[in-house]
């Protein structure tokens, strides 16, 4: 098994506003978002970060797309560290999150030259990836669509299609199938479970447990900033759903019966 | 096949291109952006232009109602030489006419004593002998005429009274022309001394000069406001915009270099602030000849800048704007959204426009180095010169170079900004 993520120690704290303090009812003037957190992630897997609300996930996974920098650790992709080489990092890996949009004045596709043009991919290989990415996922149809007139499903298919303008080698998304359907999150999970047989290894987060259970091949639990436990599904919750083993560990790791 | 083998495809040149087609494509971003505000602007002027003139001018074809009692026969042909038709009344009516101009009906009531003549003609030719105050030696007392005639004006001079009324132009108007033709007649009758008698000449100023004074005092606040609300109307759109919508953070995970994204936006920017400028600035120019009135206007027909006014001209604005640019996208940055960005940079239009009113009271440019190291006030000096063709290049090429390299520096905060988490992801 071939590492191509290594997190290690990976430390995140915020300040909290004033009016986040009033809104969370807390005089904290910081919170610790993701506390001294490791894990590794192997070539050609689907590693799943399972978490309550609040837990960390997306600060950890915007800090491994460079978008958000760790007050210490650090993590390595493809052997470029997150801190030192993020430039090498945002070639190899494609994000995805509810949060990044697509300018809803423009079309899919004009959206997705643009993006290869900021990967600075070759003008030929766009056209051929835009094809078949705009075909698997059906937005042919409305590859001239203003993406402001896109449904929810098509935007999140057109987003998942941009992400991958440049066929990166680690793909990390941040609750990919939030807010789609069940036949939208099925093209989806479909998807990736064909990416990693093409050799890509994804790293996802999500509070949905039969998702895990369903598509990845290890996952770990981060409660609280921290990982609870990882490992493959079967080292994490042997003979029993993943949903009690979660539970048990929540209680012990924070004192409170949920 | 040449296209496709570009080893390097520029993430500069991308942004451009993608803020260009969201603007270009954008047909009612371009209509209020870019054509109305120059219609605006040019509807807007022409119509205080046209108010104002019709305010302070009579038509020329205008025929005043003009009354007078006692209407001496020398003096009548005089009015007429003058295309002025003048009404007789009686002193009974005159209370009438008076009346009559309180309420705007009629312009002027001209009253003259019953001998009018009789007492002019009188003095002057009868040498004080016929006299009709019998006043004695009068004339005749003193070797000089200036001495007899002041001294017997000053003892007992026929009265013309002329009622008018201030508050209407055209009142106004025939009191001066009336005024004039009676001076004249003065004049003739006793030559003393007079003012400015010969057909104009006088004012030395060149048309050239009243234009461009004209232009000096008002342009340069009028280009600073034009110029201001065209950044204003791009650049927080496109900077605190993208942010509030999360396009930007997008754009970031990508190994597009956050200085190509600052400066591509800025640039880019600046360039259709620009076209809208240049839009009102049309605008402006054609309502020109209608707010300056006929002989401004043609005036501005003979303005003679040469090609380094212009040159110059063209310098300051795009200094000008891309400091604007860079300023209002700095600010735009720190906003959540395109609202309060739009509220953070009201200060900076304020500053703006005051330096801009500033620069309309300062007619002539200040000649010191120093107030063209003042960011934004250098703008308004270089113009003010320009305009009133007094215009020092050397100090134009400072202001213009220090603008350049403050927008460098707002490129480079910019840079700065688009790298901090803070910033892209304030809550
Ligand atoms: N920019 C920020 N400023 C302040 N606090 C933040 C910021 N981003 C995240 N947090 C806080 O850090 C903690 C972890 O947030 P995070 O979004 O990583 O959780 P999550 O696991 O993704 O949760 P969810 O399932 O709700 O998406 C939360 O308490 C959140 O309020
Ligand atoms: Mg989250």
């Amino acid at each position: 098994m071939q590492e191509i993520l290594r997190v290690e120690g990976l430390s995140k704290t915020f300040r909290l506003s004033t009016k986040q303090q009033r809104l969370e009812r807390t005089h904290a003037k910081t919170r610790v978002a993701v506390d001294r957190l490791s894990f590794s992630a192997y070539k050609g897997e689907i590693f799943g970060l399972l978490g309550p609300n609040g837990a960390g996930k997306t600060t950890t996974l915007r800090m491994l797309a460079t978008l958000i920098k760790p007050d210490s650790g650090d993590a390595t992709i493809d052997g470029f560290s997150i801190r030192t080489q993020p430039g090498q990092v945002r070639a190899r890996i494609g994000f995805l999150t509810s949060e990044l949009k697509l300018e809803e004045f423009f079309t899919p596709r004009y959206l997705f030259d643009f993006f290869s043009a900021l990967h600075n991919i070759d003008l030929q290989l766009v056209a051929q990836r835009r094809e078949s990415l705009f075909a698997r996922f059906g937005i042919d149809e409305f590859a001239e669509v203003k993406v402001s007139e896109l449904s929810t499903g098509m935007k999140q298919k057109a987003s998942l299609a941009i992400s991958l303008v440049h066929d990166p080698d680690i793909l990390i998304f941040d609750e990919p199938t939030n807010g789609l359907d069940v036949i939208t999150a099925k093209v989806v999970t479909d998807y990736l479970a064909e990416l990693r047989g093409g050799g890509k290894t994804i790293i996802l987060s999500t509070h949905i447990f039969s998702l895990v259970e369903k598509l990845c091949d290890r996952v770990g639990i981060i409660i609280e900033g921290r990982m609870a436990i990882a490992g493959t599904l079967a080292e994490v919750s042997p003979q029993r759903s993943l949903e009690d083993t979660f539970f048990d560990l929540y209680v012990s790791t924070t004192g409170e019966v949920a | 096949m040449m296209a496709q083998t570009t080893p390097q495809r520029s993430g500069l040149l991308a942004i451009i291109k993608k803020e260009f087609a969201r603007f270009f494509t954008d047909r009612r971003m371009v209509l209020t952006t870019l054509l109305l505000p120059g219609l605006m602007i040019y509807l807007v002027y022409s119509f205080i232009g046209s108010a104002m003139g019709s305010m302070f001018t009579v038509d020329e074809d205008y025929a005043p109602t003009i009354y007078a009692v006692n209407l001496p026969a020398s003096v009548q042909p005089m009015m007429e030489g003058a295309d002025l038709s003048v009404t007789p009344v009686t002193e009974a009516e005159a209370e009438d006419v008076k009346q009559q101009i309180a309420d705007k009906e009629a312009d002027l009531l001209i009253v003259f004593p019953a001998d009018f003549d009789e007492a002019v003609t009188g003095e002057l030719g009868g040498g004080g002998v016929n006299s009709v105050n019998g006043v004695d030696g009068s004339d005749g007392s003193g070797s000089s005429g200036v001495g007899g005639s002041s001294a017997s004006a000053a003892q007992n001079p026929p009265q013309v009274e002329i009622y008018y009324n201030s508050t209407r132009v055209e009142s106004s108007t025939m009191l001066n022309v009336t005024t004039g033709i009676l001076d004249a007649y003065k004049y003739s009758l006793a030559p003393l001394f007079s003012v400015n008698t010969a057909e104009g000449g006088y004012d030395l100023a060149t048309e050239q000069d009243s234009a461009g004074f004209l232009l000096a005092s008002l342009l340069p606040m009028v280009m600073m406001i034009v110029l201001f609300s065209g950044c204003m109307a791009i650049a927080p759109e496109s900077v605190a915009g993208e942010k509030e919508r999360g396009t930007i953070a997008t754009m970031l995970i990508t190994p597009l270099k956050r200085s190509e994204l600052a400066l591509g936006k800025v640039l880019s920017i600046a360039f259709i602030s620009l076209l809208s400028g240049t839009s009102s600035f049309i605008g402006l120019l054609l309502s020109l000849p209608r707010m300056l009135g006929d002989t401004a206007a043609s005036g501005t027909e003979t303005l003679l800048y040469g090609v380094p006014d212009y040159l110059m001209l063209l310098a300051v604005t795009f200094a000008t704007v891309l400091l604007f640019v860079g300023l209002i996208s700095i600010i735009s940055a720190f906003a959540r959204s395109v609202k309060e960005a739009g509220t953070y940079v009201t200060p900076l239009m304020i500053v703006v426009m005051l330096i801009g009113v500033l620069g309309m009271f300062s007619q002539s440019a200040q000649d010191n180095l120093l107030y063209y190291l003042i960011p934004v006030y250098n703008s308004v000096q270089c113009m003010v010169s320009v305009f009133s063709f007094t215009a020092n290049p050397p100090y134009v090429a400072v202001a213009v170079v220090e603008n350049l390299l403050l927008t460098g520096l707002c490129i480079v905060l910019l840079t700065r900004m688009f790298n901090n988490e803070k910033i892209i992801f304030s809550r």
